[in-house]
């Protein structure tokens, strides 16, 4: 595990702390949102503008992400009347969030535009079901899709259950710690208003749900919904001039992943994702270690793709991973809590934006739970993370995203504030 | 030429320029499993792919490979997403090593050649077989017949191995 002492420090490596997330924005979180995807996109970008305390005009670059089930750059930025000096619409699920904050940092450094929108707008309940059933089961099955559509073998879940049962088999990891992982985020999405699921749900509920395929219950599956969500990259010196307190890159990892890329089953141990080769990316770029991070977003498109992560990214021994995330450690008021939004599970399914949006926030110590406003139209938190509570964590000062797109393929992000 | 079929409800298509595809079901469709071989590094490699995960070259070879190897991991389905598989549920996806070049190149490497659990003609196995499966199970390869030039591979269990005295099952059952 790189710890603080093990990383080099001494320099600035490549682009640490010279870029900034200045906005963020998002719509609702909802299911039959009755817009189109290119509204859902203009409202969240225009939320993310509005909070950074900027104008359309200031914004001249915009990038988004999508995998057919969307609108594109030029439509949302002619909607808010910005004239852009760069886009780029790519092809790309989970793990395109930090890579995407990582070629914006890229593009803005080569001169090729000042600020930078990302935006993922998607009707993944009522349009493009992320489940892949409806119009996506119906395709014909030909080239590399052969050789698992054809098997029955399509859905995220299906695809990912190898490694899981796999990790189970190698280190004995047991599904009621891994249930921890919904229950304790729908402890935090209990305090997110936003969120679509806000009911808590217990350990016991996750076991007795009906088997989707295992080692998946129903419950440890994340939720369809449909929305948009945005942020806003720039530089850490036109951040000073935004309105919020400025939110720091550390360091970016962009789609990192395990041999055997056309097929990483092909690869072991397959019970290792690819965290395990964006750590070497992560912590040296980014100055610091897992034990320095105050909070994570631990992708959670199943409760085992947030333990796999945090195991890899080593937040915890390789095989730990089913006790690190069943001890408390990540429940608001634990050492260093996970999804406090809820995340995918119970917030909404974004791939994976809104858990960078969360942590922004919890970075300016400005979370949107359901504290008092003061009269400095600032939240007045309480820390009492009781139902219907506080979500914000007191004083964290470093966070990291975890994003995934499957076994094989990961990002992350390091953030801090000052 | 290129290969249009039905299979279990799904459209299957494999175009004229496919042709590292054509040539391995084409195998499968004469129950005689094939892989590449790399003329270079000699390695086998799976699934189809247009160079060598190893070394890069260009060229390779089809060979026969033997069907025979133990289940590395798998799931069993039970919320089919495809409408055919519905009927079929609970079903197995295995992946499995081969016996041959596992281990090779390096230790965390096999050919994981991916399958449902079927009996011997092909057919999706029954549910007392589907029970019975799990990690160290021991299968061997067989194949659902689709069209000329296309047959599917499966496994099923190898009656005449030695099993493991119990293959690992996921817990909560």
């Amino acid at each position: 595990m790189p710890l603080p002492s093990d990383v080099d420090t001494s320099t600035p490596k490549h682009l640490r702390d010279k870029y900034a997330l200045v906005g963020v924005g998002e719509t609702t979180y909802t299911r039959g949102s009755g817009k189109t995807t290119r509204a859902l996109g203009s409202w969240a970008v225009r939320n993310a503008i509005e909070d950074a305390g900027l104008k359309p005009s200031d914004v001249d670059g915009m990038m988004s992400y999508q995998s057919g089930d969307s609108t594109f750059g030029p439509f949302i930025a002619g909607d808010l009347g910005m004239r852009l000096n760069f886009y780029m619409d790519v092809f790309g699920g989970g793990s395109s969030t930090e890579a995407l904050v990582g070629m914006a940092m890229g593009v803005i450094e080569a001169g090729m535009c000042k600020t930078v929108v990302i935006f993922r707008a998607m009707n993944g309940f009522s349009q493009v079901r992320i489940g892949g059933t409806g119009a996506r089961a119906a395709a014909p099955v030909s080239g590399d899709m052969l050789h698992n559509r054809a098997y029955g073998w399509q859905s995220a879940g299906q695809m990912f259950a190898p490694s899981f049962m796999r990790h189970m088999h190698d280190y004995g990891t047991k599904p009621e710690q891994v249930a921890t992982v919904k229950a304790i985020h729908s402890e935090h999405a209990g305090n997110n208003p936003k969120a679509f699921y806000k009911e808590k749900v217990t350990v016991e509920d996750v076991l007795n749900s009906r088997i989707i395929c295992k080692p998946l219950h129903l419950l440890d599956c994340c939720v369809e919904t449909d929305n948009g969500t945005a942020i806003i990259v720039t530089t850490a010196d036109r951040a000073r001039d935004c309105r919020h307190p400025r939110v720091l890159i550390r360091g970016v990892v962009g789609r990192c992943n395990k041999p055997r890329m056309d097929m990483h089953y092909q690869h072991g141990p397959i019970s290792t994702v690819a965290g395990h080769y964006g750590k070497e990316i992560l912590w040296p770029n980014s100055g610091v270690g897992p034990e320095d991070v105050d909070l994570t977003g631990s992708y959670d498109a199943f409760t085992f793709t947030t333990m796999l992560q945090l195991e890899d990214y080593g937040f915890c021994k390789k095989g730990d991973g089913g006790h690190y995330v069943s001890d408390g450690t990540m429940r608001l008021g634990g050492k260093r809590p996970n999804n406090t939004s809820g995340g995918h599970l119970c917030e909404g399914y974004t791939h994976g934006l809104n858990m960078v949006i969360e942590n922004v926030r919890q970075l300016r110590h400005d979370v949107d739970d359901s504290c008092p406003i003061g009269p400095d139209g600032k939240r007045q938190h309480t820390y009492d993370y009781r139902p219907g509570g506080c979500r914000q964590v007191k004083d964290c000062e470093v966070s990291a995203n975890l994003g995934w797109a499957s076994p094989g393929t990961g990002s992350a992000m390091v953030m801090r504030n000052e | 030429m290129a290969i249009n079929a039905t299979y279990l409800g799904m459209p299957l298509e494999i175009n004229d320029l496919d042709v590292e595809n054509l040539a391995y079901f084409k195998h499968c469709a004469a129950h005689d499993f094939h892989l590449q071989r790399c003329r270079k590094c000699q390695l086998l490699r799976y699934p189809p792919t247009t160079a060598c995960p190893w070394c890069a070259h260009g060229e390779s070879d089809w060979v026969p490979v033997e069907g025979k190897g133990a289940v590395h991991s798998y799931t069993e389905v039970h919320h089919a997403i495809q409408p055919a598989f519905k009927a079929k549920s609970p079903y197995l996806i295995l992946i499995v090593d081969l016996d041959t070049q596992k281990g090779k190149p390096s230790e965390h490497e096999a050919l994981r050649v991916v399958g449902n659990l079927a009996t011997a003609d092909g057919t999706l196995a029954p549910p007392d077989q589907v029970k019975r499966v799990g990690i160290g199970t021991r299968v061997r390869m067989v194949f659902a017949d689709v069209a000329p030039g296309l047959a599917i591979p499966h496994w099923t269990i190898d009656e005449s191995a030695v099993q493991p005295a119990k293959p690992w099952r996921y817990p909560q059952e």
